[in-house]
């Protein structure tokens, strides 16, 4: 670009575009590169009054604590739960969401159906807090009453009060909220596959499951694996908002993940520099396990990201 | 990420031909069962159906019903509440609990900050990132690679929590409005996605704009950015959605400040009010002659917050739809 004769005189051309462009550059570079520079908080025993040329250069000193820390391991431990039990409902519940609503017939209720399961999608995670909160309340909330009402408890469950549920909760708390939204993009997939298939299979006499099973499955493969390697690279980063809202002193031992730990020890407590060791290992993790994921892909000859 | 999507979307099916591929559209999902349900109905066709429709039913119950139990309570008498029971209706029908909302000075000033944060931001965002997606889209911009670069990166790489919080704080954001506005002002996903539409217009308007003497910015403002309008309906509605639905930055950055607190920062507020049962009956006593509770109250201020995005799905909807077929408009 630079060794064209004419760069001098097009970019006298565009000065217009250059001047345009140059508030762009200086926003992204402030709020999106400069934080980047923080990174090396980690390496340090950060202190606001000295800041970054005086604070004491300590190495690996943060990680370290980090790993020996007790509370941060749980924090590790609960996100990569909490993450797995995300990653693989929020894969099997809108791929069969998606099939079934493929095959309603009833094109009406389709319409109401869909319309109704992208509505969570939308609000707020307080209000599913708040939704959460109700449902699975020990006084008059529903699911309690609707177990003792078909006779599978006698006594209302303090649902919220024991850790056992809790990884469970916020699990099924992201589908109720994500699951007709996540939908969509198995609902176009489905679309896109041949009808003739689906004909000639009819044809050979097979019922409505083994379509399902020998066409429509096979069919979804490369987008399901496409977003399953996507998520995989997104585990650790389920754990913040539904945690943090929901969790209390009694199941603080596994309501804690990395990002709450983030907040509360680096911002809350002023360890900066522990603080941003622990976004950083989370970010490392994230980016070894799309790594894993896509070349596991690769491997099985399936299609993948790069 | 336009193309991932498209790579996604597209199922290779095995042994069809490009030419013997019939033209669908999203209209035609229904039509391949249709045509097999004529030909042949099983008694297994039959006994999935009926299974498919309970599921749907039960589906759409779970749904719904958390979200309008909701409504009837904030409906209802507090006290009588506490006594349970409430399914659809209320049973003592009041309006005092979202007086008692409507009253608070708190929540108007939330409600204000909300509606200011959502109209402002998604203004100023949306009308900015069409002008970067604007320059990034004209092909004879000598920096439109570097300068895509720069911004695609920022959806992979942030410097996370602490180092935002501490530029910010430095930038003197913190107790302030703009930090509600700045940050997200150019997203780079809805830039890629204004500059793939963009990119899709045919040259000639811009250039015969040229001709006759027209700067970069009117051709902007006058030409591209209303031909943009589908694209940017589709962007603004998310980014107010997310606007509307953020919390974390009013707690994060302005808790100190009572004049900046938003909507869902208030209904946070009470949640975590009530989440201590030993509060709640405290609470009940002093407002006994309200006859109000914190889960009532609770109630309204959820509907209150909500309203307006149930208001607005109709539209998003719509505007959803336009946007997945955002690839349709070309020269």
């Amino acid at each position: 670009m630079f060794k064209d004769p004419d760069f001098g005189k097009k970019l006298k051309n565009q000065k217009a575009l250059l001047l345009l462009s140059i508030p762009f550059v200086v926003y992204v570079l402030i709020f999106c590169y400069v934080p980047l520079f923080g990174w090396i908080m980690a390496f340090q025993k950060y202190k606001p009054n000295l800041g970054f040329t005086k604070s004491q250069f300590v190495g690996l000193d943060n990680f370290k604590f980090l790993f020996r820390n007790k509370d941060f391991m749980l924090c590790v431990r609960n996100t990569l739960m909490m993450g797995v039990i995300n990653l693989v409902l929020g894969t099997i519940c809108p791929i069969i969401f998606a099939i079934l609503l493929s095959e309603f017939r009833f094109n009406m209720g389709k319409k109401f159906v869909q319309t109704v399961s992208y509505l969570p999608h939308f609000l707020s995670m307080i209000i599913l807090t708040g939704i959460v909160f109700d449902v699975l309340s020990m006084e008059n909330g529903t699911l309690n009453k609707l177990l003792m009402g078909i006779g599978v408890v006698d006594k209302p469950i303090q649902w919220l009060a024991e850790p056992k549920y809790f990884w469970w909760i916020v699990g099924f708390a992201n589908r109720w909220k994500e699951t007709g939204w996540d939908s969509i993009i198995y609902l176009a997939a489905i679309t896109s596959i041949n009808p003739d298939l689906y004909e000639a299979a009819s044809i050979d006499g097979a019922g409505r499951m083994r379509r399902i099973w020998h066409i429509t499955l096979p069919g979804l493969k490369p987008t399901i694996l496409i977003l399953l390697i996507m998520n995989v690279g997104n585990v650790l980063n389920v754990g913040f908002e539904l945690q943090y809202l929901l969790g209390n002193d009694l199941v603080k031992s596994v309501a804690q993940t990395i990002d709450i730990y983030v907040l509360n020890y680096g911002i809350g407590k002023g360890n900066y520099s522990i603080g941003v060791a622990a976004g950083i290992f989370k970010s490392l993790v994230s980016i070894i396990l799309v790594f894993i994921a896509n070349t596991s892909a690769k491997a099985m000859g399936e299609e993948s990201l790069y | 990420m336009a193309e991932l999507t498209k790579k996604i979307v597209s199922t290779p099916n095995a042994p069809i031909t490009q030419a013997e591929k019939p033209k669908r559209d999203a209209k035609d999902i229904g039509s391949k069962t249709k045509h097999s349900i004529v030909s042949r109905r099983t008694k297994g066709d039959n006994i999935f159906d009926a299974f498919n429709t309970v599921f749907m039913l039960v589906f759409s119950i779970v749904i719904l019903y958390p979200l309008l139990n909701m409504v009837a309570v904030s409906f209802n008498d507090g006290l009588d509440a506490l006594k349970g029971g409430i399914t659809l209706v209320p049973r003592v029908f009041t309006l005092k609990n979202y007086q008692h909302v409507l009253s608070q000075q708190n929540m108007l000033t939330a409600a204000k900050v909300s509606v200011l944060r959502t109209v402002i931001g998604t203004l100023s965002a949306t009308l900015v990132t069409s002008l970067l997606a604007y320059i990034l889209s004209r092909k004879e911009f000598l920096f439109k690679k570097q300068l895509s670069l720069l911004y695609v990166v920022t959806m992979y790489v942030s410097g996370g929590l602490i180092p935002i919080f501490l530029v910010y704080k430095a930038l003197g954001m913190t107790n302030s409005f703009m930090v509600y506005i700045l940050p997200g002002m150019v997203p780079a996903f809805s830039m890629l996605v204004l500059r793939t539409y963009m990119n899709g217009l045919p040259d000639s308007l811009a250039e015969s704009a040229m001709m006759d003497g027209a700067g970069h910015l009117t051709i902007f403002i006058r030409i591209i950015f209303p031909l943009c309008m589908p694209v940017v309906a589709t962007v603004a509605l998310f980014t107010a959605v997310g606007q509307w639905n953020s919390w974390f930055d009013a707690m994060l950055y302005n808790r100190m400040n009572s004049d900046l607190t938003t909507l869902q920062y208030e209904l946070m507020q009470i949640l975590n009010s009530i989440t201590s049962s030993k509060q709640q009956t405290a609470e009940t006593m002093k407002n006994a002659s309200a006859t109000v509770t914190p889960t009532s109250v609770r109630a309204a201020a959820t509907v209150v917050t909500a309203l307006p995005i149930v208001i607005l799905y109709p539209f998003l909807q719509r505007y959803f739809v336009a946007g997945l077929t955002i690839g349709g408009v070309k020269e």
